[in-house]
């Protein structure tokens, strides 16, 4: 569906993007992670056409965009990570404006903007101006605005930036059901909770590079522990976590005031052991939990450092 | 075409959306206008003239410096008023009067006796305030003119000057210097004159009448007919035509302005990424917001020259077509400098300040503010490159001058050379890239 192939981009000294590749099959939705300034703006600017490269192309079903008309730009919808809207126009207003970009006028143009509305959830506030919407109600009509001419290809630069949680659980919701409509969705973002809910996989960015392109669940496997065994002890005077780094499969371990966190590979091979050793040497505990790495162990993994302090 | 419409449509949106910023951005130039024209000639030029406040020291106090003061207080130009030397000294000082003239002792005397002989002359001190060089020039056109008449006059009628002309004869009787071929025709002269006047004396005595007495003195000979010269016969001159012109210039550049730096700023914004990102050329995106800044030109314009017609009575007394075209390139010249603002422009706070500039050294070169015509000679040739002097020059043609269209084609096609070569700098400077 969509190919970016060595892209790279340069401002004077600056390598904004350096020999980026990936590629998105249809209905495929991945994210782009990394921190601010990495440069996964730039290169969701240069798959919708707004920046070209310095070298390197993108392939739209195998098709590059080659002019400011080129009909394959039907094929993406944007939205940006400022809010592209008027507030001094209706809901309505705008869509109506934007629709009409893509030359949809009349009653297809009325249909395409009662449709994502409804997708929205804003039918009801369609005749208000957008300068008294709230900011998750703007984020839900920025998406709105970016469906209307129907794209099969959506990119979307952080487009949860400043909304509180319900909106964004609301975009989430709205993002869910293009992804259940087949769309293929390019998504930004520094917030590793996101990626993991919404992508099928995830291309890691980082100084302009791609550092990891794998699924979830693969990018986990290039941890050192893929599980951990949290245990909370009732007495942790003169214990060592270091000891238990003996026992078999045993990767880490770390006391945290009284909260034991053992990092193993296998849960279910390794558990009984932990839990065996800790009583045997009269560690008693009251409560048990395993948690698995998030995208942040990732990113401080293959980096070695923390994706929001970047 | 959809398309087009849509961003013309929605620029038209946005500007008559803000109703407060319209209303203001018409009354203002409006009431600018107003003002402007109010000073400049007023409706039909029939506003008074306000008359130059004169103040005359009278230290002679003989029939000569009062004959003068009345004569100076005569003249419809002037609001004389007496004073004494002190205070006509501070008044000046403080500009409460323009010009002081100060009428020494013996002036009556000294001025009779150097009309006709070479002694020497009094001097009239004009004490005046260096603000007001150009009343000054007509203080003393119109005191010359008195002088003569008043001295005159009483050389060849008054008593003064009977005594004037005997002590003359006799002055040129004695005076041994005086060369022979001199002496007769200044004998004869003076004694001509003292024949006339006591021809003079005879026939108010025998009360003769039916024939015309020999007015007294020298007078002006010439008399003046003015007659402004505008669309035609009995059409007076309406001041507020070239205010309005030049008021609505004035803040249709700073329209285009507006329209340069909202672009600027459109481009740091997700609204233009959204533009850049739909299927459209730039031809479209520039073209649709030349034709929207255009219609919004347009349309103050139009606002503007109602407004002057049934306030004021300003009309189109030249070709309308003209009137239209000249507006129309005006308005197209105006987008196309927004346009190449928003080209060269960095950022809309730094390009805010010297846009600004240009465009009051524009509308000021242009004649908006006062007509050119009092710029001197050099300037005037010079602001031939500003294209609001062709504007202005236009417009005043097809309005109070009544010219026709073909006096418009000039302004036109130079305005549509200023359209096109600033359209040409936005099209070729401007940034499309948007940054990552």
């Amino acid at each position: 569906m969509l190919e970016v192939k060595d892209i790279t981009k340069r401002y004077g000294p600056l390598v904004a993007v350096s020999d980026v590749s990936f590629r998105v099959d249809r209905g495929e939705t991945i994210g782009l992670l990394g921190p601010n300034g990495a440069g996964k703006t730039t290169t969701v600017s240069i798959i919708a056409g707004l920046l070209s490269a310095d070298s390197g192309e993108v392939l739209i079903e195998g098709n590059q965009v080659k002019s400011d008309t080129d009909p394959v730009k039907l094929k993406i919808g944007l939205v940006p990570q400022d809010m592209a809207l008027y507030d001094q126009l209706t809901a309505r207003d705008n869509l109506t404006f934007f629709a009409a970009l893509y030359s949809l006028a009349g009653a297809k143009a009325k249909h395409a903007i009662d449709d994502v509305l409804n997708l929205v959830a804003l039918s009801d506030r369609a005749n208000h101006k957008v300068g008294t919407f709230s900011g998750g109600m703007k984020r839900r009509l920025n998406l709105a605005a970016a469906l209307l001419h129907d794209p099969q290809i959506l990119l979307l630069d952080e487009p949860t930036v400043g909304v509180d949680p319900q909106s964004r659980n609301a975009i989430f919701e709205n993002l869910e059901t293009l992804k259940k409509r087949g769309k293929t969705l390019i998504y930004t973002t520094h917030y590793m909770e996101e990626a993991e809910r919404l992508c099928d996989r995830i291309v890691i960015i980082d100084h302009g590079k791609v550092i990891a392109n794998d699924t979830l669940q693969a990018l986990h496997q290039l941890l050192p522990v893929t599980n951990i065994i949290a245990v909370e002890l009732d007495l942790v005077d003169g214990f060592k976590p270091e000891q238990m780094l003996a026992l078999p499969g045993v990767k880490s371990a770390e006391l945290k005031q009284n909260t034991l966190r053992v990092g193993v590979h296998d849960l279910s091979r390794e558990a009984p052991g932990v839990l065996r050793w800790l009583a045997e040497n009269g560690h008693c505990f009251h409560h048990v939990s395993s948690e698995q790495p998030d995208l942040e162990t990732v990113f401080l993994t293959l980096t070695g450092r923390s994706l929001r302090d970047s | 075409m959809i398309p087009f419409l849509a961003l013309v449509r929605k620029d038209l949106l946005l500007f008559f959306g803000d109703r407060k910023a319209v209303v203001v951005g018409i009354l203002v130039p409006i009431v600018l206008a107003s003002f402007f024209g109010y000073l400049f000639g007023g409706q039909k030029g029939s506003a008074e003239m306000s008359k130059v406040p004169l103040l005359v020291v009278d230290q002679d106090g003989s029939d000569i410096s009062r004959g003068l003061i009345a004569q100076l207080a005569g003249d419809k130009n002037l609001d004389v008023k007496p004073a004494t030397l002190d205070d006509a000294r501070e008044s000046v000082r403080k500009g409460k009067a323009t010009a002081t003239i100060v009428i020494p002792k013996d002036f009556g005397k000294d001025a009779g006796r150097a009309l006709f002989t070479a002694a020497s002359k009094p001097q009239l001190d004009i004490l005046y305030d260096p603000s007001h060089n150009v009343e000054l020039g007509m203080v003393k056109g119109i005191l010359a003119g008195a002088v003569m008449q008043t001295v005159s006059k009483e050389m060849f009628t008054g008593s003064g000057g009977r005594e004037m002309v005997d002590e003359s004869l006799a002055h040129v009787e004695a005076d041994s210097q005086l060369p022979a071929d001199v002496r007769k025709p200044l004998r004869d002269l003076l004694s001509s004159v003292k024949e006339l006047n006591e021809r003079q004396d005879e026939r108010r005595t025998s009360g003769a009448s039916g024939q015309a007495e020999v007015s007294g003195g020298l007078t002006m000979p010439y008399e003046t007919h003015e007659e402004a010269i505008t669309s035609g016969q009995n059409v007076e001159y309406n001041g507020y035509a070239h205010a309005f012109a030049g008021m609505g210039v004035q803040f249709i550049l700073f329209m285009g302005l507006d329209v340069g730096i909202a672009l600027l700023t459109l481009r740091q914004t997700g609204l233009w990424q959204r533009l850049r990102a739909a299927p459209l050329s730039r031809t479209m995106l520039l073209g649709s917001r030349t034709v929207s800044a255009s219609l919004m030109a347009g349309f103050i314009l139009a606002v503007l020259f109602t407004f002057a017609r049934v306030v004021f009575g300003v009309r189109i007394l030249g070709s309308f077509a003209g009137f239209v075209g000249v507006c129309a390139a005006f308005s197209l010249m105006t987008a196309a400098f927004g346009l190449m603002v928003a080209a060269l422009g960095e950022t809309p706070e730094a390009t805010r300040g010297y846009s600004i500039m240009a465009t009051l050294f524009m509308v000021m070169l242009g004649g908006a503010w006062v007509p050119t015509f009092i710029f001197p000679a050099w300037l005037q040739k010079l602001t031939v490159v500003i294209p609001t002097r062709w504007a202005m020059d236009g417009l005043d043609a097809m309005t109070w001058r009544g010219l026709g269209f073909s006096s418009a084609l000039t302004p036109i096609v130079v305005l549509l050379f200023f359209a096109l070569l600033f359209g040409g700098v936005a099209v070729t400077r401007f940034r499309w890239s948007v940054e990552g």
